[in-house]
């Protein structure tokens, strides 16, 4: 259902996106059941199933959306940037706007979108990580939700970061709400933010390793350890045989 | 020995070097403190002391690092983290369906808030929200509210004993109890329900559900004016709570606090109707508000919500009573790629799937044993994508994130927790005021820390 492909019946029946093109992208799952390395006979082992390429919703967006970007544009140009320099692209899906948008413009979008009054987006809804590591380049993504009581709207805004260099400003000089959230975001994810007040592990203890939410981290199987003691995982702790 | 008593021996020496004097207060030794104070008494004096992370009336595991001087609290420091249980992670393992079992866990005061703004996303990734069945949806909100209802007793009530009331928190408790039962009658289960799902909920309302919540709202009147007289015009309980914890709106804007907080400051924001879900326009109910800003009109708040749920549950049941004589009234989505493929009954042995959908599947159709055995097993694929649906939860707006690549599991799952949120309001309520103030204070948050660290 994504929006750069126009329905079948449009294009003569044809999918809209041909040969080449649609094995350009980049492999994201093989087989199915996630069984590898078995002699699967089924021919269902040779199934390549591929993400499909970032999508980029064209205008009109729809609803208070255009609203919204226009509302941010013109306010970026009076604070000498403008929008195509801030924000990658705007992906508009299951009525939900999100701006992609370059981390090194993120703090002066945010003030933007505090201050202005066309905007006036108050309320702080958080942070949230995802690690994509099938994404070169761009494996850490940082999502904030924020919503406007003044005109009672909604936006996404969603900055990536390459996993080599994993810094991103902090928000907190524009929300202090960020403060938190932000500290969960790096304790879960590893991502540096940037002019932070304090940023410390919040929920896994102040000298844990690693960074759990991660993809390449396991679940499971990790050591407890408490005040220099090590207790081996469940699965470790003792045999029978 | 008059000087105090002193940890170790070299390292507990260094540390008082650079730290000041350190008192371990270790049991039989309050004589050697008293006199170890009277000696060294002066004007500025900071203590730091180390709150929780298993005192009472902290809700939870929470710890507090607070400066005093004298009996003001200078500077507040929330530590949480000692219940972090790695839900988000685990449901990345799991199938949609299960990811529920692990939201209802995190904030267990409200579970089915939890679930729904979940199964919300999820839905609206499904591309399925104008598909759940209107009896699905009215389950919800029955549920929904009842759980307002038990979710601000359960923060006025242990309120009243933090404050020294066991009998404001008596009530409180004998009033939740007659929820919890209503809860094990429909969900089977006091708490953990799992009971909303993606597609609607998991059963229909039981035989005499409906009675039973009659029975119940014409009994909880009684139970909310037993309360409220015994906390509204009480002079200790007002004297402990009134101009405490100040946090007006431009504060609550700053810090992005919504709920009961907010309203307390008289903004009547409330998701339910400004952005309305689950056809809460359809409603009538007020957002009741205060313009205190203190902990005495989150209280009130509190209490008036209480009242207003009541109306919500009340016409829940009615238009629930008029759909009965509907023959064929789904509570689960007509699509079997996506709602669970057994209807639930009660045998002599316990709940499970139904005989007749047991007899259909092991008996007369591979096919129907091959869709069971799927969905069951490896679950539905959800459509790549990500959503965001906040809703009003007791304690102000819980929002899920979800990501989907495409697969059987959440590739990320993420709650907002509005008790998160809140507690960094902590330091800016209780800063400057009193340390038997700081209780007060963070019962007026009403943080459950099952949500907080999740």
């Amino acid at each position: 259902m994504s929006d750069s492909e126009p329905p079948a019946e449009q294009n003569g029946g044809l999918p809209a996106k041909l040969g080449a093109e649609r094995l350009e992208a980049p492999v994201v799952r093989e087989g199915l059941f996630g069984v590898h390395g078995t002699p699967d006979t089924s021919g269902y082992g040779r199934l390549k199933v591929r993400k499909p390429l970032p999508v980029s919703t064209p205008r009109p967006y729809g609803g208070y959306f255009d609203a919204v970007a226009d509302a941010l544009g013109s306010a970026l140009e009076a604070d000498g940037s403008s929008f195509d320099d801030a924000v990658e692209r705007v992906v508009v899906d299951r009525g939900e706007l999100t701006f992609y948008t370059r981390r090194e413009n993120l703090v002066q979008v945010m003030e933007r979108l505090l201050h202005d009054p066309a905007l006036r987006f108050e309320i702080f809804s958080g942070v949230s990580g995802v690690h994509y590591p099938d994404e070169p380049g761009r494996e850490l993504s940082a999502v904030y939700h924020l919503a406007s009581i003044t005109h009672n709207r909604r936006l996404r805004l969603e900055v990536r970061a390459p996993d080599a260099d994993p810094h991103i400003p902090s928000v907190t000089g524009v929300y202090p709400a960020a403060n938190w959230h932000e500290r969960e975001t790096w304790d879960f994810f590893g991502i540096v933010f940037d002019g932070h007040p304090a940023l410390t592990r919040i929920e896994m203890p102040d000298d844990w390793l690693g960074h759990p939410q991660r993809k390449d981290y396991p679940l499971g199987g990790i050591p407890v350890e408490y005040r220099g003691t090590k207790v081996p995982p469940p699965d470790e702790r003792r045999s029978y045989s | 020995m008059s000087t105090p008593h002193v940890t170790g021996a070299a390292s507990a020496a260094e540390e008082e070097a650079a730290e000041g004097r350190i008192y371990d207060v270790a049991g039989e030794d309050w004589d050697k403190i008293v006199s170890a104070g009277d000696e060294d008494r002066s004007e500025n004096e900071k203590i730091v002391v180390n709150m929780g992370p298993q005192h009472p009336s902290t809700h939870g595991v929470l710890r507090l690092i607070l400066t005093l001087e004298g009996e003001t609290v200078s500077d507040v420091r929330a530590s949480i983290g000692y219940l972090h249980t790695g839900i988000e992670k685990n449901m990345e393992y799991r199938t949609w369906t299960q990811g529920t079992t692990f939201v209802t866990r995190a904030d267990y005061l409200m579970p089915f808030y939890n679930e729904l703004a979940y199964v919300l996303s999820v839905e609206r990734l499904l591309g399925i929200e104008d598909k759940i069945p209107e009896r699905a949806q009215l389950i919800r909100v029955l549920l929904l509210e009842i759980n307002r209802i038990s979710s601000h007793l359960g923060g006025i009530g242990p309120f009243g004993m933090e404050l020294g009331a066991t009998t404001i928190f008596l009530q409180g408790t004998r009033f939740r109890e007659r929820i919890l039962d209503l809860y094990e009658l429909i969900t089977g289960l006091r708490m953990n329900h799992a009971f909303i799902r993606p597609g609607g909920v998991v059963q229909d309302m039981p035989p005499g559900g409906l009675e039973a919540i009659r029975g119940f709202l014409r009994e909880a009147p009684r139970l909310v004016h037993d309360l409220r007289g015994l906390v509204d015009a009480n002079p200790i309980f007002r004297a402990r709570t009134r101009g405490i914890a100040y946090l007006d709106l431009e504060g609550c804007m700053a810090l992005g606090v919504t709920g009961p907080m907010l309203r307390a400051a008289g903004l009547p924001w409330d998701l339910r109707k400004s952005q309305p879900y689950l056809g809460y326009e359809t409603f009538d109910f007020n957002v009741p508000t205060e313009t205190t800003c203190d902990t005495y009109g989150r209280y009130m708040v509190r209490m008036n919500e209480i009242e207003e749920s009541l109306k919500i549950i009340e016409q829940c049941v009615d238009r629930l009573a008029d759909r009965a004589s509907i023959t064929d009234d789904p509570w689960m989505i007509n699509d079997a790629k996506i709602g669970w493929p057994a209807r639930l009954s009660l045998g002599p042995d316990g709940m499970g799937p139904s005989p007749e959908h047991i007899a259909h599947i092991m008996g007369q159709s591979m096919e129907g044993l091959i869709h069971h055995f799927k969905l069951v097993t490896e679950g539905f694929r959800v459509p790549a994508g990500q959503a965001y649906v906040p809703i009003e939860s007791p304690k102000g707006e819980l929002g899920c994130h979800v990501v989907s690549d495409g697969g059987t599991r959440p590739y990320r799952a993420h709650l907002r927790d509005p008790s998160f949120h809140h507690m960094q309001a902590v330091s800016m309520l209780c800063e400057g005021g009193l340390l038997a103030d700081v209780i007060p204070a963070i019962a007026s948050i009403d943080p459950v820390i099952g949500g907080v660290d999740r």
